[in-house]
């Protein structure tokens, strides 16, 4: 028998917050909950403390935090509306939801931009006090959206927000713009009633951040948040609340992890496993800047972490320190990975291990800061002068990207090679449950610098290779080793220059052989469903929760479709062409126009079929499905060629 | 028992390749003088590592027998300082050129600069792109013919020094490469300082723009064209040495000391330690009007960026110990399934 409970012993509740409502409760299985409001609104906040409440009540969750790329747009305007979605479950979730089964919007600008998400019939909370013709003006709307026929498909809970946390906080003196912060609170406090969620971590967190129990404002937030579950509870518009049992997870212990800080603290396991101090040099990059927000708080496990001038500077940071030794990183979006290009052409040409990350965003150029895309596949392939191939592994999930980073951190010592890492928005701020490893059961990422000269007859040769062609990674200050790299090309062996023509393309080719050799690393590609069929879907990095529940869908409905999710992308696993041979037809959706397509095509020479976005956001579950089920109906592609 | 270190001459710092710079290049004398200096600074060659970009002068690391990246155009800087930063116990020099160091990788030099990197960095400035053949650079003056300027340069130039002062090097220093007593002097003194110590090189190209510096390599007119900067002595220069720089106001202004109307005490006395408008007044100083300071223009010590950097790290260790990683994942908010 399965059953959770809460380990958070360390940290003492303030005070019982076990509320029972004295309402009916339904039980439902999961629901999708929306919530919007301006950029400084806290809605991410807000959002933050539903998922981690909700997953320790033991629910599967899935988010999609989606903001702004402006700090403080305009309050009030739609160019301004900052918002959070989960799904949380008492059944395995592996996406934040397509339709919404509820929405709380703070403003007209929020409500108008995100209402046709909600489902008929679905719960609407709205702050009605911020619904006045100023409000509306500023949404550019000449009516009240609230007074709208179409409000009949909802059901619509109107909240006088704005002025009963302003009554609720009264007694403590704040100033008015204080006490109107507090509202997310109480919008917060309504949303906990109506799912039965425990308000002790986010009491916990209001004592945390605001300061402990004396704190006015911590005071006046706690008794917002009391205020709008005590509103659920009395208002007649509300019948019945809902219950979400736990999910059935794996045993072990759980925490609830975000993209960027799994990612980030998967760069201190590598480090540990492989007995090396961690060099971290980077620039700010929306969306990876968390990543060093993350480490730089973790100066006492042996990271280093250094913000460059620039990009190129970031990453050619990393290549000294990788030069001497360390664990060297660079993490960047695609514009940061542009600038990086050269130097990452001169890590390879260097033979020194290291990680480049790139979690995508929307481009090209600037493009979208905060909304994600999957379209750097093809520049982190490719992008570079010269044949210069390297490998690239690509996260699948918020949680995956702890493991991701070691295992190109494996890939990269044993190859000596940089390794690319792929994320991208929707996984970096998008968090999940995560299983908490035993540190003691990993095993160590062997890593060895010579100490003896390599050559009887002469000097060192640093680039002599093992069976994986391999050069020794030998680290200034070891006596009888010296040896100097370079970018120009150099004879195989002894490094020196050369510009010997049969040796240059004996370098190309052993530099290829090597990425191609990370595939003897690597296991074989695996499918989620039949062995073979009508159609195989091959999805890749941060899609794959969604391409996992449409192909279960579809599964469940009967048809004859399998999924290939790729992670390593560069090789390609050594069977996958074969895989892709049993399969009728194959679909390859991507938030990009094709890119994993071009490589599938080029290599397998299958002509294969795309299913592509590029609008900032995530596929839903609904339009795969729809994609996929079309496909599996369709003739093969080879009857279609036959035609 | 103890064992005797072996004493290192020239020789051992030089690698097993052909140096391949133009007959005459001024590189040789630098790179003749850096292996004689190298042995008298008494760091091993394991412990120490040639840096470059991309230039002529960035072929430098081949051809000293230590550890060397020749990197990338403009970024030895950056490099240079990820592996001082994971790396603090090896003597780091970077090499550069007025192309690499002040063109292409300006951001990273000023960067490096204001840092104070523990490490050395050799600008060799020819006033010319050498290895792209002919092309002016950053410090090419007003009117330079060169291939990309027929009609000359309409750039005002970047002044090193003062690019340097602007950004608050710790050890500034300029020498001429032709100068060896001079030259090798002033790279020990790069050596010896903690911090980053810049040292400015006036070096021919004999190919591309020969005799750019000849006024100050002619031994016949240099003690006219230049002046040697000595700490704690008063500034003062000519073949007779009959001529000195006063200061007055907010100007330099150069005095006679012929008929004694001026006297010694009343010429500026040069000080290492001088406030940076002193320093950035001295690198202004211009041919013809004055002759060009040669030698250590500011030799200041403040905290290295790496005795920062890693003060914090440990002053958080001693505070909460080393991390251990197994207690950060189980800290928080965290939930058992049975």
């Amino acid at each position: 028998m399965r059953r959770t409970e809460c380990a958070t012993t360390n940290l003492r509740p303030l005070m019982t917050t076990e509320a029972i409502s004295s309402k009916p409760v339904h039980s439902v299985s999961g629901v999708t909950v929306r919530l919007v409001g301006d950029s400084g609104d806290g809605m991410q906040l807000l959002g933050t403390q539903l998922t981690n409440t909700s997953a320790l009540s033991g629910n599967d969750v899935a988010t999609f935090p989606d903001f702004p790329a402006e700090i403080r747009a305009p309050r009030g305007t739609r160019a301004g509306v900052s918002g959070f979605q989960v799904q949380f479950a008492s059944h395995e979730v592996h996406t934040p939801g397509d339709s919404l089964d509820a929405l709380v919007a703070m403003n007209p600008a929020a409500l108008v931009t995100n209402l046709a998400d909600l489902i008929k019939g679905g719960l609407l909370i709205v702050n009605e006090d911020s619904f006045e013709d100023k409000d509306l003006k500023l949404a550019k709307l000449k009516t009240n959206p609230l007074e709208e026929p179409a409000m009949e498909n909802y059901r619509l809970i109107k909240v006088p927000m704005t002025r009963l946390t302003k009554e609720a906080v009264a007694e403590f003196g704040l100033s008015v713009k204080e006490a109107d912060r507090c509202k997310n609170f109480f919008a917060m406090g309504l949303v906990y009633w109506l799912y039965g969620r425990n308000m002790d971590a986010t009491l916990r967190f209001i004592h945390g951040k605001f300061g402990d129990g004396k704190s006015v404002i911590a005071q006046a937030n706690e008794k917002a948040l009391r205020a709008g579950w005590a509103f659920g509870e009395t208002i007649e518009g509300i019948g019945h609340s809902y219950r979400i049992e736990p999910a059935k997870l794996a045993p072990g212990t759980y925490r609830n992890i975000m993209g960027n800080q799994a990612l980030a603290w998967g760069l201190l396991a590598a480090a540990q496993r492989s007995g090396k101090d961690m060099f971290y040099g980077t620039y700010p990059i929306t969306p990876a800047s968390d990543i060093l927000h993350e480490l730089a708080k973790f100066k006492n496990f042996g990271v280093c972490t250094f913000q460059a001038e620039d990009e190129i500077a970031a990453v050619c940071s990393a290549i000294g320190a990788a030069y001497g030794g360390q664990m060297a990183v660079t993490t960047s979006s695609g514009p940061g990975i542009a600038l990086k290009a050269e130097a990452m052409g001169l890590a390879l040409m260097l033979e020194l291990p290291m990680l480049i990350i790139d979690v995508q965003r929307g481009g090209p150029s600037t493009g979208l800061p905060t909304k994600t895309e999957q379209a750097d596949l093809l520049q982190v392939m490719f992008g570079r002068n010269g044949e210069a191939p390297l490998p690239v592994l690509a996260a699948r999930s918020p949680a995956d990207c702890f493991e991701i980073v070691q295992e190109a951190w494996m890939i990269a010592t044993q190859l000596m090679l940089p390794v690319i890492v792929l994320s991208d928005g929707y996984i970096a701020n998008g968090a999940e449950p995560w299983a908490i490893p035993d540190m003691s059961k990993l095993s160590p990422i062997k890593v060895e610098h010579p100490s003896e000269n390599n050559n009887p007859d002469g000097p060192f040769k640093p680039y002599a290779r093992n069976e994986l062609l391999a050069r020794p990674w030998a680290i200034p200050g070891t006596p009888g080793l010296m040896h100097r790299v370079g970018g120009l090309e150099k004879e195989d062996g002894t490094g020196n220059i050369s510009y010997d023509p049969d040796n240059h393309q004996k370098m190309v080719n052993i530099r290829a052989q090597k990425v191609a050799n990370a595939a003897k690393l690597l296991p074989p590609q695996q499918v989620i469903g039949p062995q073979s069929g009508d159609l195989l879907v091959i999805s890749w990095g941060g899609t794959y929760g969604t391409c996992l529940t449409a192909v279960q869908q579809a599964q469940a409905e009967g048809h004859s479709v399998a999924l290939a999710h790729i992670r390593y992308m560069n090789p390609f696993p050594s069977n996958l062409g074969e895989v892709i041979s049993r399969y009728k037809n194959v679909l390859i959706p991507e938030l990009n126009m094709g890119q994993l397509r071009m490589l599938i095509r080029n290599r397998y020479l299958v002509d294969a079929i795309g299913f592509n976005k590029v609008k900032g956001k995530p596929f839903t579950v609904r339009e795969l499905h729809e994609k996929i089920v079309e496909h599996c109906k369709s003739p093969s592609r080879q009857e279609a060629h036959a035609k | 028992m103890s064992t005797a270190l072996p004493v290192l001459k020239a020789d051992d710092f030089a690698s097993d390749q052909d140096v391949r710079w133009c007959p005459g290049c001024g590189d040789y004398s630098i790179l003749a003088q850096m292996k004689k200096v190298l042995p008298e600074i008494g760091v091993p060659p394991e412990q120490t590592v040639f840096i470059s970009g991309i230039g002529c002068s960035s072929r430098f690391p081949y051809y000293v027998n230590t550890y060397g990246v020749h990197s990338i155009h403009g970024r030895a800087p950056a490099v240079a300082t990820g592996l001082k930063l994971a790396r603090p116990d090896l003597s780091v020099w970077v090499i550069t050129g007025d192309g690499d160091a002040l063109s292409i990788g300006g951001n990273h030099f000023i960067h490096l600069l204001r840092r104070n990197v523990d490490l050395n960095i050799i600008l060799f400035n020819n006033r010319i792109y050498g290895l792209t053949k002919g092309q002016y650079s950053p410090t090419s003056v007003e009117g330079q013919i060169t291939k990309s300027t027929p009609m000359g340069v309409v750039d005002h130039p970047l002044n090193p020094i003062s690019v340097a002062v602007g950004a608050e090097a710790t050890f500034i220093a300029r020498s001429v490469d032709s100068n060896v007593k001079h030259l090798a002097y002033t790279l020990k003194r790069a050596a010896a300082h903690k911090g980053t110590s810049f040292v400015e090189v006036y070096q021919n190209c004999n190919v591309f723009n020969d005799g750019a510096w000849s006024y100050a390599q002619d031994k016949a007119t240099r003690d006219d064209t230049t002046i040697e900067l000595e700490h704690g002595k008063p500034m003062i220069f000519g073949k007779d040495r009959d001529k000195g720089i006063r200061l007055n106001g907010l100007n330099l202004e150069v005095v006679d000391l012929k008929d004694g109307k001026v006297k010694e005490d009343d010429l500026l006395f040069h000080d290492e330690q001088a406030n940076s408008t002193l320093v950035y007044m001295l690198s202004r100083m211009r041919r013809p009007e004055f002759p060009e300071p040669i030698g250590v223009f500011r030799d200041v010590r403040t905290e290295t960026f790496e005795e920062a950097v890693h003060g914090q790290i440990e002053q958080v260790v001693a505070k909460k110990g080393r991390g251990d990683l197994q207690k950060l994942f189980n800290s928080g908010d965290t939930w058992r399934v049975n």
